[in-house]
């Protein structure tokens, strides 16, 4: 990056994908094309995409560092940006200022085993490191990937659970309620993790999706025997510097933005504050 | 030897106005007509007298941290051959040009040191801030305010506390005695002024001394963090405590060390800026998430933020400095008398009970 860490680099759509009736994906590539291939980060660490006029936003780059044709952000249409990053087209110019955050330890979880929990969008977040270890797939022990969503509809990345399942990765997919051709789970997240009921030994769990999800998620795990530490999970907040001065992002003294968005449940609970 | 010179009571607006044509200066002034109405930092115009009498409704935060201010610029461009549009032209809006304070409080540069690790210890540096940090000098009057709403000393601070300032201002009967604390600032005061005789010398050393022996406020910060982390979920505290908030946000606007702010884009047709300005940390939309979720929903949350941030995640994060430099601003502008020393003070009584 800069020295002003205010300035986005410019980039350029390069594809848009439709996920969901309100969920698209966004490919780009910074125009600085020596920046774009010295361009490192670590897989869960987040970006701001800015369409300039309208604003910026805080989004995970949910393409693993090993994979580095483009960047991907996939945009819940929510607000002001979101709804103006969902009329872009590829050749639309943006502004990125990426990689802020800590991003998940995957050295750390090398040798786990891994349990991935997603939910809707929450996905996103932890796409970028199930790629991740899927093309270190030695360097990990099973993956069990659980990901639900409403309905098979609100799904994301859908055109790629073959890919996940041929990289030696045991997904379970889950939609609430019954739906005409649907041939996987049928379930809230929070009762297939329970059917499934992944052994803590040697496991990280890995969590990300609605506030409901997680809380019945987080209960459940601790039914299961996970312990505080064995739970990461990526926090949300409203953002806007990214770059842990601006203030709104706070649990206790920590900044999402700064200091996370990746925690474990042993940090959150230590550093107290709103969540 | 230090450059020192004295002022005489007539001759100020003369030398301010010689002194404004070496660096863009700002004084302390009534920002309305009204004598008793609120005062500011304005900048300095022949005529205009400065107010030292007390200390100002605002503080100097704006010097720094303007209210509003530009952080880039933008441009979509029209292409000539597609009619689309091609390009963004994006650029850095700084323009910082050196300015003295005159008439600053030493309250009001202690909160310096807060704001200086917000936005320069890192791991990001702010540089809009940092190129006005070193641009900007303190002429800081030794203080006489000592009002009931004051507690400099409580914090760390001190009347005739210097720490961060350039030029120290001592107000006699007849005039001001002002040295210079660094050689920079030395050379603002050549060929200003007169020489200051020796009874005049021992006159403003007297009030040094007796200032910096005041002990102004007698709030006990120590281990203020800890004891916040004791009540954090007390709600009935909080509750207590905040009751009769009205969450207008005037404490964090008065503030020399709230800092929290906002970015939005401003455009006109196809040009636009990038704008930083105050934010508050006492309104609900501060936190409100596009989800609807909000993690400091009510009032209690949000004060309680705002003391814990101050007293206990401040110096948390940066080595026990508190976020705070008791210049009384938020006790006196509130509408309902909140009053923090209060609430920082109960922090610790009977924590461990309720």
């Amino acid at each position: 990056m800069n020295n002003n860490p205010y300035l986005p680099e410019m980039a350029t759509v390069q594809e848009v994908i439709t996920e969901t009736g309100n969920i698209r994906t966004l490919r780009v590539t910074l125009d600085n094309k020596e920046r774009m291939d010295q361009f490192s980060f670590r897989p869960g660490q987040v970006g701001q995409l800015s369409v300039f006029g309208t604003g910026e936003s805080t989004f995970v780059i949910n393409s693993p560092p090993t994979r580095k044709d483009y960047l991907q952000f996939s945009v819940m249409k929510t607000g002001e940006v979101t709804s103006r990053i969902h009329q872009l087209n590829a050749g639309d110019k943006v502004g990125v200022r990426a990689p802020l955050g800590n991003g998940f330890d995957f050295e750390a979880m090398k040798g786990h085993d891994i349990l991935f929990i997603g939910g809707g969008i929450g996905m996103a977040p932890l796409r970028t490191l199930l790629l991740y270890m899927i093309d270190n797939r030695a360097d990990y022990g099973d993956i069990t990937v659980i990901y639900g969503a409403r309905s098979p509809k609100d799904l994301c990345f859908t055109y790629e659970f073959a890919d996940w399942r041929a990289g030696n990765v045991n997904l379970v997919l889950t939609v609430d309620a019954e739906f005409p051709g649907w041939k996987e789970r049928v379930g809230f997240v929070p009762t297939v993790l329970n059917e499934e009921a992944p052994s803590p030994n040697n496991r990280l769990a890995v969590v990300c999706g609605p506030p409901i999800m997680i809380k019945f998620v987080l209960f459940n795990l601790k039914e299961l025997g996970y312990e505080d530490p064995q739970i990461i999970t990526t926090l949300e907040k409203r953002m806007k510097c990214g770059i842990g001065i601006c203030g709104r992002c706070n649990a206790g003294s920590k900044y999402v933005c700064l200091d996370g968005p990746v925690f474990s449940y042993d940090q959150i609970r230590a550093m107290g504050g709103e969540l | 030897m230090a450059v020192k010179i004295f002022i005489a009571t007539d001759q100020l607006d003369s030398v301010l106005e010689k002194l404004a044509t070496k660096i863009d200066l700002w004084i302390p002034a009534l920002l309305k007509e009204d004598k008793s109405g609120p005062t500011g930092f304005i900048p300095y115009e022949p005529g205009k007298s400065p107010v030292f009498e007390r200390q100002t409704t605002l503080p100097t935060k704006k010097l720094l941290l303007p209210q509003v201010e530009t952080l880039l610029r933008f441009e979509y461009k029209k292409d000539p051959e597609g009619g689309s549009t091609s390009s963004i032209v994006v650029d850095d809006a700084r323009q910082v040009r050196p300015t003295l304070v005159f008439g600053a409080r030493s309250c009001d540069v202690r909160a310096l040191i807060t704001m200086d690790r917000v936005f320069s210890q890192g791991p990001y540096v702010d540089p809009y801030y940092v190129e006005r940090r070193k641009n900007t000098f303190f002429a800081t009057l030794v203080c006489e305010q000592n009002d009931s709403k004051c507690f400099c000393s409580s914090v760390g601070g001190g009347p005739a506390d210097m720490e961060g300032s350039h030029l120290k201002i001592v107000k006699l009967d007849e005039g001001y005695v002002v040295e210079a604390l660094t050689k920079e600032a030395g050379s603002l005061l050549e060929g200003l002024g007169e020489a200051v005789d020796k009874a005049k010398d021992t006159k403003a050393g007297k009030i040094v001394k007796e200032a910096s022996k005041r002990i102004v406020g007698d709030l006990d910060t120590k281990g203020c963090a800890e004891a916040f982390r004791n009540r954090f979920a007390q709600n009935d505290f909080w509750v207590q405590m905040v009751s009769q908030c009205l969450s207008c946000g005037v404490c964090t606007y008065v503030c020399p060390t709230c800092y929290c702010f906002t970015i939005t884009d401003e455009t006109q047709n196809l040009k636009g800026e990038r704008m930083r300005s105050w934010d508050s940390c006492m309104f609900s939309q501060y936190t409100l998430e596009a989800s609807g979720h909000n993690p400091r929903p009510t009032k209690l949350e949000r004060y309680r933020n705002r003391v814990g941030h101050k007293f206990s995640y401040i110096p948390e994060k940066y080595e026990g400095i508190l976020g705070c430099c008791g210049c009384g601003r938020c006790i006196r502008s509130c509408p309902v008398t909140i009053d923090i020393r209060q609430v920082v003070g109960n922090l610790k009584e009977n924590s461990n009970e309720q």
